[in-house]
């Protein structure tokens, strides 16, 4: 506490430090956690995605992102945009609405809640009088029609949402106005579908739950037609023209009504069960839509035989006598068609189905046949299998990303040509200055490749392990391979699949060198890849070595899972990373720790056992070092994931209880909205008093030798440097163990000319044992300058300057609890930090960034990013050990965000806020990549569909003022304090806006 | 019964020390159950010139068994090299010499300034024998098989208005049983009291040395809520406490924590806003020289300040602080302490070292003052002294080391075993 405080008398380093250091959340990559409603705005073409956490998300151009936060922690059931207007209501399970728009200041456009509002229904009404259950939005966008539980629509005014209670069309008005005949019955209940009629703004279509559909003229407050359905109404749409109404239902059945104002129509012109005639489920949305070619395009969600296959959550499109069920892996939250904006267009001629699945977004493009999805820039699912680990590779070679890319465009064959149809607003953020890539490592045995330059983090490459292994399926069989007579006709679509073959599989530690194209994968049984990028298919046997790591230690018995077993023979790979060298530790324990070393051709792997050392030229095992302890036996039980600490269990029980809080119900709360909060509240309370009962104690003790898990290798690093004597570097090998050792191999590594002939040779040569015996998770080695060691191959590609041989070289070892510099070769101890005394924080991950200066062009620094087990982000500098900086930055309860943590070469980095999203963040005030975007409802556009040239949105919008270039740093520093604002209060950050903008600081330095 | 009675007395007499070398951490090796012993700090009397630098020593041989002349001691009196005492070895043999006993094996006893009797069987306390007499250094011998451990400990000398008759006549004390101490042959310290003149009546703050034990710290911690006076009234705040005590641990043998005590820092940093795992990670960060300052949920046992007569804390309180600034900062910074700078490193050549510092730290002045070793009786080799003639001082480690296993057993019954 007191170095922050003596750290801060210099006030030139002060300054130093505000132009090196600076915190923000920059931008959400991914698909959002738990999607909880979807909504569109034909005239902006801008997608909007609520969730359950009150979060609203925006997507238009790739680049063009806004996200907001309701101040409620309530699900968003849905949205709607004000027909024409940069503006958008949604509705909150806990029945309030909230009007936000985009505003443009600066030149960027925001998203701010305007204002919010709860509908009142009399006094002494029941609560579900006023429950809403569909919205609205009048063309004229100075209306909402509200319909709600009790039957009634409430028309209110906006903005200021105030009600206008003499125009509510209560179900009394309604029935008084129906004929004898239909009053019969008891046609009302809750309202289903409120639809505007197409050419008519007048009229509006009032669907009941219990199937009875009116037409109800605004003007004349009278029924002009109205429909009795047998079966419960879902959902209703008009065509085009609005000379016909199509009715969805609980039975599976979706019937056509024509519009005739002056015959009554007693029962329905066409009524289909479209996967009858066993009971179906419900069809629950549909949509009819026209084209030119006269046959229309029927879209409804559901309707699937319920015995058979009413598990499926299916959407099927029908047109022109092809049928197709498209099958989801998760479930369909909503979906929207887009088609023809004009109102004067005489069809609708739709051209894409939009999909909001529970885990991921789909779109098919309608023109094509076979209707073929389209490949989204953005809202990946990064979790199509739980991502295991992650890598990030900085400034990509040009050549390395375009032969990454041809890779993944023979994977992507699959996907339509069709340009990304949601298109709306404009992207101000200046290409970004490097190509970064972004590696995750899934639980199937997959790594994906992701372009993390910019703010769409985009899929360039699959690489999958699984056709190195036998696994239990086989790989031909593919899901979607139905027969052709097949009824339903089931298509799978989308990529997520949570379902793993074979937990052994799973991706554990990644490493690629980008100057080799050298990449190395290792898995939860052991196994470690290395693969080589390979431009052309290829058939060939993938080398296999064992390497005991136990060596000749006796009576042990590993009692975890069994080795994954290679696949004999040649295997056929794909365009791209191909393994030539599979090396299998045995036991087969998680892969703990990697290291590649392009230049030696060179890879160390370490599990909780020991670790290895593997020439990948020559084929052959360099040496193996058994670290475990002789009492440590529960180390060899079996996987690390078993042994579960009572720590993490308790934290993730008292997280299991605090999700359950959110209702799982999506539209309609059962009972009152008051109900479920109550019994939520309650649970918990229980549960807080549960653990009351059971106080939680901390054991305080000294780590010994003795403890579990010390021989587990947490990190492995190569350097050149000195390490027997001052006068002579050589490579050598360092790893990192869990009871705070430290090892030291010398290597000789033949020179390239003799690279095949002669053996790499390793000897131990220095063996280190930190007293405090925390666990080690970074060693790194500082040059004469004090400067971080190059990356192999760095130098040799003149990206890096050669380290400085001629001074001496410094050891620095992180362990979990302290930051320890020991000189070299003879190593004496020279500098610490000791962070958990100071703090009670520990050290989670490491990594060296180097901070440029945003006044200095050529100015930066190196330095230590560090998270901690609290969550917090921290600069250490290089080579003092003095804490520089913190920052709050995840929740200290949120292992998972903390464990995702991947820091860049530049001060940037990645944690997972929920198993689909990664948070971007940045340390630095040069490297930023957040979204920056202009949307504006006036704005043309250059898309070839002409765009509605009439209507109330001309009226708003033209102030695109401030555009100009100049403004960029206002815009900037504005955007800064209100992110930099968000930091300091995570509540507040909630109800505000937030218009991310995307800079990169080169782009910058330009304006200034 | 103690049948033994001092051969040997004699009766030193120092200048006053220049300057005290402090008794940091880790210099007294080996703790000796329920031996309460007493060191003081240095600068205790800046006004007394340092002009004399020899020290000069007078002795009387007492003995009972050889003879006794009067009161059957033998007085010697020599000169000791103040600034320069040289090793325990080479005293001892002066020892041996002036009173010309060259094999007789004797135990070696001073007068501290508080009239205790101390021993001196080691470079440490020897050094602080001579650092500490004012002005001169009392010193007894007896011989080892027929000493009495008894005569050792505090009060021994001030209670008893003649300290011969105290060390003559044991029997003068047979209505009030001593605790019996074996000697020990090695020293060191455990726990303290700290900074007593800083803190708060109702704080404490307790170092617990573990390095070097196999004891194990044994205490655990919880969250709980503690009252508050502030300004707006009572307030109840979150705190963290200590829950359980591990038997024959460090933490419960030292008796200076008990269950329900709060902890207030670890250190020098106040816990007040952390969550139980940093206050457990920050413990565990200094297990090696764990200072916690507690709130003792007994208040009764409080050190009173400017007392010797108090109970059980001891009777140096008092001026062993005065060249200690007046802050309430603590002077330790843990990025000062040298308590785990110990890393190993094992070269090629096969051989464990502890790594060297590569820049010199200098070392803050220890707040150290006093240690104290407290524990009930009956436990880790505890004898009542008229029961037991002489126990050796083998035996009393002897027992503990047994007694030592299973605890440690005890320990491992659960607890994390790792986070990932």
């Amino acid at each position: 506490m007191r170095r922050f405080l003596r750290s801060g008398h210099d006030p030139a380093r002060e300054r130093l430090k505000r132009d090196l250091f600076q915190f923000n959340k920059t931008v959400e990559h991914g698909f959002p956690h738990q999607p909880s409603a979807l909504g569109y705005s034909p005239s902006l073409r801008i997608l909007a995605i609520g969730t359950r956490s009150g979060a609203v998300k925006l997507y238009g151009a790739p680049g063009v992102e806004f996200m907001g936060l309701h101040r409620e922690n309530n699900a968003v059931v849905q949205i709607y945009f004000l027909p024409g207007q940069c503006q958008l209501v949604t509705l909150l399970d806990d029945n309030s609405l909230h009007l936000w728009s985009l505003k443009v200041k600066g030149g960027v456009s925001e998203l701010q809640e305007d204002e919010s509002f709860t509908l009142r229904g009399p006094p002494g009404a029941a609560p579900s009088a006023t429950q809403i259950t569909v919205v609205l939005p009048h063309s004229s966008s100075k209306t909402l029609y509200l319909g709600t539980e009790s039957g009634s629509v409430f028309v209110v005014q906006v903005p200021g949402f105030r009600t206008l209670e003499d125009r509510t069309i209560s179900s009394d008005t309604v029935l008084q106005r129906l004929p004898e005949e239909a009053r019969q019955r008891r046609v009302f209940e809750m309202v289903e579908a409120l639809q505007e009629h197409p050419r008519d703004p007048s009229q509006v279509l009032i669907g009941y739950s219990r199937g009875l559909i009116v037409i109800w003229d605004l003007r004349g407050s009278r029924v002009l037609c109205h429909f009795l359905s047998s079966q419960q109404l879902d959902s209703a749409c008009w065509q085009r023209d609005g000379r016909l109404i199509v009715s969805c239902h609980s039975d599976g059945s979706y019937c056509q009504w024509p519009v005739n104002p002056d015959t009554q129509q007693l029962e329905p012109l066409r009524s289909c069960v479209p996967y009858g005639p066993f009971p179906c489920k419900a069809i629950t949305k549909i949509f009819w839509l026209t084209t030119k070619q006269g046959l229309p395009f029927t879209i409804f969600q559901g309707g699937m035989p319920r015995a058979s296959y009413g598990d499926r959550h299916c959407i099927s499109v029908v047109h022109n006598g092809q049928q197709t069920a498209f099958d989801f892996t998760s479930r369909v939250i909503d979906f929207t068609v887009l088609s023809e904006v004009d109102p004067a267009a005489a069809f609708d001629d739709p051209y894409a189905l939009v999909v909001l699945a529970e885990e991921e977004l789909v779109v098919l493009d309608l023109r094509t046949d076979g209707w073929p999805p389209v490949q989204p820039p953005y809202l990946a699912s990064l979790h199509c299998s739980a991502i295991t680990c992650s890598h990030h590779v900085s400034n990509i070679p040009l050549k390395l990303w375009e032969r990454i890319i041809a890779a993944g465009s023979w994977q992507n064959t699959h996907f339509s040509t069709m340009e990304w149809p949601i298109d709306g607003g404009i992207s101000l953020a200046p290409t970004p200055p490097q190509r970064d890539l972004l590696l995750t490592g899934h639980e199937d045995g997959t790594v994906r490749f992701w372009d993390a330059s910019g703010v769409c983090l985009r899929l360039l490459y699959k690489l999958s392990t699984v056709p190195v292994f036998l696994t239990d399926t086989d790989p031909s069989e593919h899901l979607n391979a139905q027969g052709e007579d097949e009824w339903p006709p089931l298509r799978k679509v989308g990529s997520f699949d949570p379902y793993s073959d074979d937990p052994r599989l799973g991706i554990q530690k990644i490493f690629l060198c980008k100057y080799s194209g050298y990449l190395a994968v290792a898995g939860t049984a052991g196994q470690v890849l290395v693969l080589e990028l390979n431009d052309e298919e290829a058939e060939h046997v993938v080398e296999q070595v064992e390497a005991d790591l136990l060596q000749d230690q006796e009576g042990y018995r590993w009692k975890g899972h069994e080795r994954l077993c290679a696949r004999p023979g040649p295997v056929r790979f794909e365009p791209g990373f191909q393994p030539f060298v599979l090396v299998q530790c045995q036991p087969p324990a998680v892969v703990t720790s990697l290291a590649l070393h392009s230049e030696w051709r060179l890879v160390a792997f370490g599990t909780s056992h020991g670790f290895g050392l593997f020439d990948h030229q020559q084929r052959r095992q360099v040496f193996v070092k058994c670290t475990l302890h002789p009492s440590d036996q529960l180390a060899l039980e079996g996987p690390l994931s078993r042994v579960k600490s009572l720590k993490k269990s308790l934290r993730q029980s008292f997280r299991r209880m605090r999700r359950s809080r959110v209702p799982s119900q999506k539209r309609r709360p059962a009972g009152s909205p008051g109900e479920v909060p109550e019994r939520s509240c309650r649970t918990e309370r229980l549960g807080l008093q549960n653990m009351e009962l059971a106080p939680v104690q901390r054991k305080i003790e000294a780590r010994t030798a003795e403890d579990s898990f010390t021989g587990f290798v947490r990190t492995l690093y190569f350097a050149d440097t000195y390490l027997r004597d001052s006068s002579r570097h050589c490579p050598s090998l360092w790893a990192g163990t869990n009871g705070g050792t430290v090892y030291a191999f010398a290597l000789r590594v033949p020179p390239a000319e003799r690279r095949m002939d002669e053996p790499v040779r390793a000897e131990q040569v220095k063996e280190i044992q930190l007293m405090h015996r925390a666990p080690v998770v970074g060693i790194l080695v500082l040059d004469g300058h004090s400067v971080p060691l190059p990356e192999p191959l760095e130098v040799a590609h003149d990206l890096s300057k050669s380290p400085d041989m001629q001074g001496s070289h410094q050891l620095l070892v992180v362990s979990e609890e302290q930051f320890k510099a020991f000189t070299l070769p003879k190593v004496s101890a020279k500098l610490k930090l000791k962070l958990t005394a100071l703090e009670g924080s520990r050290v989670r991950r490491v990594s060296v960034a180097h901070f440029s200066s945003c006044r200095a062009e050529d100015y930066g620094e190196h330095h230590l990013a560090v998270l901690t087990n609290l969550g917090d982000i921290q600069v250490v500098s290089l080579p003092l050990l003095k804490p520089q900086v913190r920052y709050g930055c995840i929740r200290r309860e949120d292992v998972s965000g903390i464990a995702s943590c991947v820091f860049t070469k530049h001060g940037q980095g990645f944690y997972l806020i929920s198993p689909s999203e990664f948070e971007r963040f940045s340390l630095s005030t040069k490297w930023l990549v957040e979204p920056r975007c202009l949307v504006d409802s006036a704005e043309t556009k250059n898309h070839s569909r002409p765009r509605n040239g009439s209507g109330p949105e001309k009226a708003l919008g033209r102030a695109r003022n401030s555009g100009s270039q100049s403004d960029g740093e206002g815009v900037l520093k504005e955007i800064q304090s209100t992110l930099e604002g968000d930091r300091r209060s995570y509540g507040d950050w909630r109800s505000q806006q937030v218009a991310m903008s995307q800079v990169s600081r080169p782009g910058v330095q330009a304006v200034r | 019964m103690v049948t033994s009675a001092p051969s040997e007395f004699l009766h030193g007499q120092a200048p006053r020390a220049g300057r005290s070398a402090g008794m940091s951490g880790g210099v007294l090796p080996q703790e000796v159950p329920g031996w309460n012993w007493t060191v003081t700090g240095s600068h205790r009397n800046p006004r007394e010139p340092e002009s004399q630098r020899e020290l000069r020593s007078s002795s009387v041989i007492l003995s009972r068994r050889q003879g006794l002349r009067k009161f059957g001691a033998e007085f010697r009196r020599f000169s000791l090299e103040r600034s320069k005492p040289g090793k325990f070895e080479e005293f001892y043999g002066l020892l041996q010499h002036v009173h010309k006993i060259p094999n007789v094996d004797v135990l070696v006893g001073y007068a501290d300034i508080h009239g205790d009797l101390l021993p001196i069987n080691n470079d440490d306390n020897y050094h602080k024998a001579v650092s500490t007499a004012n002005p001169l250094l009392r010193i007894f011998i007896q011989k080892k098989e027929e000493a009495d451990y008894s005569a050792f400990g505090t009060d021994t000398l001030i209670k008893k208005k003649n300290v011969l008759t105290n060390v003559l006549r044991p029997d003068n004390h047979k209505k009030k049983p001593h605790i019996v101490i074996s000697m020990p042959q090695d020293f060191r310290p455990v726990s303290s009291i700290i900074d007593v003149d800083i803190l708060p009546e109702t704080h404490r703050r307790v170092r617990l040395y573990k390095y070097g034990t196999e004891k194990p710290l044994g205490f655990y911690i919880r969250d709980g809520s503690s009252v508050r006076v502030t300004p707006h009234g009572l307030e109840k705040v979150p705190g963290i406490f200590i829950s359980r005590l591990v038997p024959g641990g460090l933490a419960q043998s030292t008796g200076l924590l008990a269950v329900n005590d709060e902890v207030l820092e670890v250190n020098g940093i106040e816990v007040s806003g952390k969550s139980l795992d940093q206050v457990t990670d920050m413990m565990i960060a200094n297990s090696r020289n764990l200072i916690i300052t507690v709130r003792p949920a007994n208040q009764r046992n409080n050190v009173v300040r400017n007392s010797r007569t108090s109970g059980s804390s001891g009777q140096s309180t008092d001026n062993s602080l005065l060249g200690y600034p007046q802050q309430m900062e603590p002077s330790f910074e843990p990025e000062d302490e040298d308590s785990d700078e110990d890393d190993i490193v094992i070269e090629d050549n096969g051989v464990p070292q502890q790594i060297p510092k590569a820049v010199h730290n200098t070392e803050s002045l220890e707040s150290l003052t006093q240690m104290e070793l407290n524990l009930e009786s009956g436990q880790n080799g505890f004898i009542p002294s008229n029961e037991v003639s002489l126990t050796l001082a083998a035996s009393g480690t002897d027992t503990e080391f047994e007694t030592r296993v299973p605890n440690q057993k005890l320990l491992e019954e659960d607890g994390t075993i790792i986070t990932l």
